[in-house]
């Protein structure tokens, strides 16, 4: 979407699962940026080539060279160190904002379990390291989270119950646990209202043995079958306007919350990122 | 190793098994289901059944009767059954995994004496590791299962995974902690240290690890991990342990998803991996799936019958609805779109489905519940689900 109004856009996925890829209908998507049909840079998160990145661009040693297989070191050192993958993977997407190489970074975190830990690395780093380099490294990338007109939390859910859940348990440990914003959550496949006032009832109605009778007569076919198509519509809708409720209760007043319609042609590929996007545009206008 | 031939049902599995595990994409129901399976094996099956979870859901505690699932054992009440109108076969037990209490626990097992225990546990390296970061909870949690599984005390573990994205993390969690203690890199470290002949600053691995990450916190990492060496060998020890019970032929897994793309595929993910590990993948179930007759041919039909006999059905029923015709013409559209709508879901689910189930036998299908599990009644509906549709 942002990609339609001319900015130039690095999307990066975190863990590697390939989804992006998909949805830009890209054949594969790796550390460098690939650039997808409709101009949205596409990578995927590397923590082993964002710290090669990251020595190559500070170190300026040849040392590298001669540390011999970085994997094998890097496996080390991203065990024994905690929080060095969480801070490579940070670092680098703060780099990206501040070297300016695009007008917005737009990253599909990990699940929830490990956003906070990854967010919350830079203040983690800077607990246990008091000086050097990373010091002075995490000090600029705190800067760049904890200001709110550079980076924003945006929490992506679904109005069913684990999913609300999760999501105000995120927001009060984002909170708590980092200096990052929360911009917004876009709730995801809320399903449509069919029925408009009085018609529900009307619906009801239809359901009497006698009415359906009288249908099946003239369609010449069962229709309460067709009929339980939209109860389970309603129901669903119905409780998941119930969690939507909830979820509006239990976070802090004035958070933008934006809805997003269920698709039901289609859940993969680029069409459906195109028309998830204009849905977002049209929201957010 | 077991590699089954045949499938089996869940029944057989929960009868069979004393550790089932579920695991699967996150948000398809998989906390639901391993306490479905768990409750149905307390009530058909017998015995005594803990379920272990990872999502403190308050919902499933109160479904439970429990006021709030604990890193303690909990027994639900009997009354909470005879009040589902169940007399239970066995009894049911909850826990919840809670990661610093687990690792703590682990640490005071292991640890040869109080000061090294106190050592640890201060260390601001080890609360970051145990509190903030991502991989102690893979381990633990299989670490915490063993260590339920060893008191004897239980004849079936119903296991519901971390939701973690790096699927099966987990699984390897046992092994990497292995390999992590018996590594020539962490002796590399510590050995200098100990050697006054040998400063920290001459090797040029510390000199560059001294460059980026400062001398304090080196020094933190470095007795950090002296302090955990005198604990490798029960670590090393226990992390096989916990290796051999997941191979083990007492142990299933049973990967949860739902129909749609994105957690079929990796539910696909899960099935192979799991395959590869040479595990035992008991059975696959795949929750909220939608009615059949979405797909059926013949209401199909009707549903179009509908939409072309509109106001044919409206002048019928206008005076027994006591209704306008158009407002029922309206009603009638919208619920040909309704149904249209998800008939396309249906079918497309039901294509993957197909699908999924040339590659991975035992799949269960569960179908959407019109209303949330909230009590041991619902939980047991969908657990006689569960039980009665392998195919």
């Amino acid at each position: 979407m942002l990609a339609e109004q001319g900015k130039s856009v690095l999307a990066c996925e975190v863990d590697a699962k390939g989804d992006l890829a998909s949805a830009f209908e890209l054949s594969s998507v790796g550390f460098a940026p690939t650039s997808s049909s409709n101009g949205v840079k596409v990578m995927s998160m590397d923590t082993e080539a964002s710290l090669r990145e990251y020595l190559k661009l500070h170190l300026k040693v040849p040392i590298v060279g001669r540390i011999g297989p970085l994997a094998k070191a890097f496996d080390f050192v991203a065990t024994a160190a905690p929080g060095v993958k969480e801070i490579l993977t940070v670092g680098k997407l703060c780099y990206e904002v501040r070297a300016k190489n695009y007008d917005v970074v737009v990253v599909d975190a990990s699940a929830t379990g490990h956003i906070v830990g990854q967010l919350a690395a830079p203040q983690a780093i800077q607990s246990l390291v008091k000086v050097g380099m990373i010091r002075g490294q995490t000090d600029w990338m705190l800067d760049i989270l904890s200001d709110p007109a550079q980076t924003g939390l945006v929490i992506v859910t679904t109005p069913e119950e684990m999913p609300v859940a999760e999501t105000l348990q995120l927001a009060r440990d984002v909170s708590a646990e980092t200096t990052v914003d929360l911009a917004s959550i876009v709730v995801n496949r809320v399903l449509p209202e069919r029925f408009g006032p009085g018609e529900e009832s009307l619906f009801e109605a239809m359901k009497a043995e006698r009415i359906l009778k009288e249908i099946d007569g003239i369609v010449d076919g069962n229709v309460l079958e067709v009929l339980r198509a939209a109860d389970l519509a309603t129901t669903l809708r119905r409780n998941g306007a119930e969690h939507l409720v909830h979820l509006r209760q239990g976070l802090p007043a004035g958070t933008p919350i934006v809805l997003l319609p269920y698709l039901f042609q289609r859940t993969d590929g680029l069409r459906t990122t195109t028309q998830m996007a204009t849905h977002l545009a049209e929201e957010l206008t | 190793m077991s590699k089954k031939a045949t499938p089996i049902s869940i029944e057989a599995l929960l009868s069979t098994r004393e550790i089932v595990i579920a695991c699967g994409p996150g948000g398809v129901g998989k906390t639901t289901t391993a306490a479905a399976a768990a409750a149905m094996a307390a009530a058909e099956i017998g015995g005594k059944v803990l379920v272990v979870t990872v999502d403190p859901a308050k919902r499933l505690a109160d479904a439970l009767g429990l006021k709030g699932i604990g890193n303690d054992v909990a027994k639900v009440p009997k009354r909470v059954f005879t009040a589902a109108g169940i007399t239970p076969r066995g009894s049911l037990s909850a826990a919840m995994l809670d990661t610093k209490q687990s690792w703590d626990a682990l640490i005071a097992a292991h640890a040869p004496d109080a000061a090294t225990r106190w050592k640890i546990l201060g260390n601001p390296l080890y609360q970051n590791i145990t509190g903030r970061f991502v991989q102690s909870h893979d381990y633990i949690a299989m670490e915490r299962l063993y260590d339920l599984h060893a008191t004897g005390e239980w004849d079936l573990i119903v296991v519901d995974t971390p939701p973690t994205r790096n699927a099966l993390d987990f699984l390897d969690a046992p092994e990497r902690m292995a390999d992590f203690f018996s590594s020539r890199l962490l002796r590399w470290l510590i050995t200098p240290s100990r050697s006054s002949l040998v400063g920290l600053a001459t090797k040029p691995f510390t000199q560059v690890a001294d460059r980026i990450l400062g001398t304090q916190f080196l020094a933190d990492i470095t007795e950090f991990f002296m302090s955990l060496e005198s604990m490798y060998e029960g670590f090393v020890e226990r992390a096989n342990a916990v290796q051999r019970l997941l191979a083990d032929e007492r142990t299933s897994f049973i990967v949860v998803s739902s129909s749609e793309t994105v957690p079929l595929r990796e539910a696909e993910f899960f099935v192979d991996e799991l395959k590869k590990r040479e595990l035992d993948v008991g059975a696959v179930v795949l929750n909220k799936v939608l009615p059949a007759t979405l797909s059926d041919r013949t209401v199909n039909a009707t549903a179009q019958a509908v939409l072309a006999h509109t106001s044919e059905i409206a002048e019928a029923l206008s005076e027994q609805l006591d209704a306008e015709p158009e407002a029922i013409e309206r009603v009638l559209v919208r619920v040909v779109e309704s149904f249209d709508d998800f008939a396309v879901v249906a079918r497309r689910e039901d294509q993957s489905r197909k699908k999924f189930a040339q590659r991975s036998a035992g799949v269960v299908t569960v179908p959407y519940f019109d209303h949330d599990v909230h009590d041991m009644g619902t939980l047991l509906e969908l657990g006689t689900v569960l039980l009665g549709t392998a195919s």
